[in-house]
């Protein structure tokens, strides 16, 4: 990207007059329309950062302000408040249980949130196939996953509660069922989307329906799972922190609606960031999977 | 073994009459183009042979019986996109040929039999000139390196009908006389019946050994899609009218898509 940056402009210099590099006179430039402007490498990581520095700068304003009418102010804490009280939760053991709180918290909640995703990506797959590469399932199966998919996962939420207890179980489930139907869709349809031709060349080759699947659809459907795995991360910390805040006795959501009873912002934002870095963290390692996994699919960076 | 008879065709979606009337036999070893109007139904005729889509009426015998409805590995096809597998290097595209072959339930075959069939498989890519591409994927081979994987993964099938759509369509003139070639030295060395579908009927003189051309006879103005397309003309070829442009020039005329003489520059080459 970089290269091909420079080297219009390259030639757009040499179009303009021979002495590229001759200082005395102006640099010619073409004005290139918006959408045509390359970014340079430095320049996508100044401007990518910029909202991050707006936000950070607007909350320290604010922050400094309220603090200095208020030095006990609890709803926009300083950073050094914010750490301390973060540090306290990963290092010193809960003075009742004895717990490193944070950890457990994490613990916890990623094991309900990789539990129930995992269900879903696994339903996704063996339904999602199923339903796109076989019509007779297709014809069973469809209406009623395209009907499953219209139910407010949340609504169930009190149903599962009443059904399955206030255990772990019917928080995975909260998880799985809320993000499976969209998947085993998405998954279906990218079946139906894969070309005919592809399919008829592989029984012409000997595949039956049972190879097919295993040679031709599920290499072709893998980078598209890992991305439905992405977007599904999002709704999934919702319910996850949904489940949590209703019944629990750790994670990550029940601390955040437990402290919030004390207004301790400086126990909230701290948690907030701490999920958004395993959100992204999450996301990393799945692109990174995919890249590993199928990488016919990513051959820009591949290279 | 590998005749190829059609009698009384007929192909409708819903209303629309593609095909009407369509009779012809193929003997084995034959090389049949496929000539027509673009929409004219030669592709819906290619797709029935390969068992893609099945003909409203009629009676298609491949081999000793009725045609199996659906793709096996009787017949062989190459198409003008999608011919590979974009997850497979051109390697595997090859191998993947003997996995489905004789692969059982994992659909791969292991061991002595794996080292074999790469032999066999590196000999092929050697034999269409991709020996220098063997790990790359198919995104980033060009398109007449595309089409050549493509026709050695379906010959490695050994199939006993080969059917093309319009396999070199979008290649570029140079490219598409080498491939020619190649078609047809690998079409003398295996021996097996060829049916392809083309719009360059340069292209259908110098490789077929039998030119069929495709049109519709009957028109309704009211509606157009009454009548389908049959076959008009069926022209043997041999070495005297391979060359005519007598013959050249009229098949152009029926199909009204091709110059004559772009036509004769492409059997000249």
């Amino acid at each position: 990207m970089l290269a091909k940056g420079m080297s219009a402009r390259d030639e757009a210099s040499a179009t303009g007059g021979e002495g590229i590099t001759r200082p005395s006179r102006p640099k010619p430039r073409v004005r290139l329309r918006m959408i045509n402007t390359k970014v340079s490498r430095g320049g996508a990581l100044f401007l990518g950062g910029l909202p991050f520095l707006f936000v950070a700068i607007a909350y320290l304003i604010a922050s400094a302000q309220r603090l200095a009418v208020n030095p006990s102010d609890k709803l926009l804490p300083s950073p050094p408040q914010m750490w301390s009280a973060f540090l306290d939760l990963a290092t010193v053991p809960d003075k009742r249980s004895g717990d490193l709180i944070l950890w457990v918290d994490t613990y916890a909640s990623l094991l309900r949130l990789f539990a129930g995703v995992g269900v879903a990506t696994f339903a996704a797959l063996s339904l999602g196939i199923a339903i796109g590469f076989i019509p007779r399932v297709r014809a069973f199966l469809l209406p009623f996953v395209t009907v499953v998919c219209v139910i407010p996962p949340l609504a169930l939420l009190p149903i599962l509660f009443i059904a399955l207890g206030l255990g772990e179980t019917a928080k995975i489930t909260l998880i799985a069922l809320g993000v499976a139907p969209v998947m085993v869709r998405d998954i279906a349809n990218r079946v139906m989307e894969l070309p005919s031709e592809l399919v008829a060349k592989a029984q012409t080759l000997g595949g039956n329906s049972w190879t097919m699947i295993l040679r031709l659809v599920l290499p072709q459907i893998m980078p598209r799972l890992i991305t439905c795995v992405r977007l599904a991360l999002g709704p999934a910390w919702l319910f996850l922190i949904a489940a949590e805040a209703i019944a629990s006795t750790e994670g990550l959501g029940y601390r955040i609606f437990l402290v919030r009873r004390y207004l301790s912002m400086d126990v909230i934002l701290p948690y907030v960031a701490w999920i958004t870095l395993l959100a992204v963290i999450t996301d990393w390692l799945l692109v990174r999977l995919s890249q590993a996994m199928s990488p016919w699919a990513h051959p820009v960076e591949a290279r | 073994m590998s005749r190829i008879v059609v009698h009384g065709l007929e192909k409708n979606y819903g209303d629309a009459r593609v095909l009407e009337r369509v009779n012809v036999t193929a003997e084995a070893g034959e090389f049949l183009s496929l000539v027509g109007a673009s929409g004219c139904g030669k592709s819906t005729f290619l797709r029935i042979l390969l068992g893609q889509e099945q003909q409203s009426s009629g009676v298609v015998i491949v081999g000793d019986g009725p045609i199996v409805p659906e793709p096996t590995p009787q017949r062989g096809i190459v198409f003008q996109r999608y011919s590979v597998f974009p997850h497979l290097t051109a390697i595997q595209n090859l191998l993947l040929v003997e996995d489905f072959r004789s692969g059982g339930p994992f659909g791969r075959v292991f061991g002595a039999r794996r080292r074999k069939v790469r032999q066999e498989a590196e000999a092929m890519l050697e034999r269409v000139g991709l020996a220098h591409a063997r790990d790359l994927y198919p995104a980033s081979l060009s398109g007449g390196m595309q089409q050549r994987l493509a026709i050695a993964q379906t010959l490695l099938g050994r199939p006993q009908i080969l059917l093309l759509d319009e396999p070199f369509g979008a290649l570029d003139p140079g490219i598409r006389v080498e491939m020619h070639d190649l078609l047809t030295e690998l079409w003398t060395e295996h021996g097996m019946t060829v049916v392809m579908v083309t719009h360059d009927i340069g292209e259908a003189f110098k490789l077929g050994t039998r030119v069929l051309v495709f049109d519709k006879v009957r028109h309704d103005p009211q509606f157009p899609s009454a009548y389908g397309a049959t076959i008009t003309y069926d022209l043997k070829l041999d070495r005297k009218t391979r060359a005519s442009s007598h013959h050249l020039a009229k098949v152009a005329a029926m199909v009204g898509t091709t110059r004559p003489d772009t036509a004769m520059a492409t059997t000249a080459s």
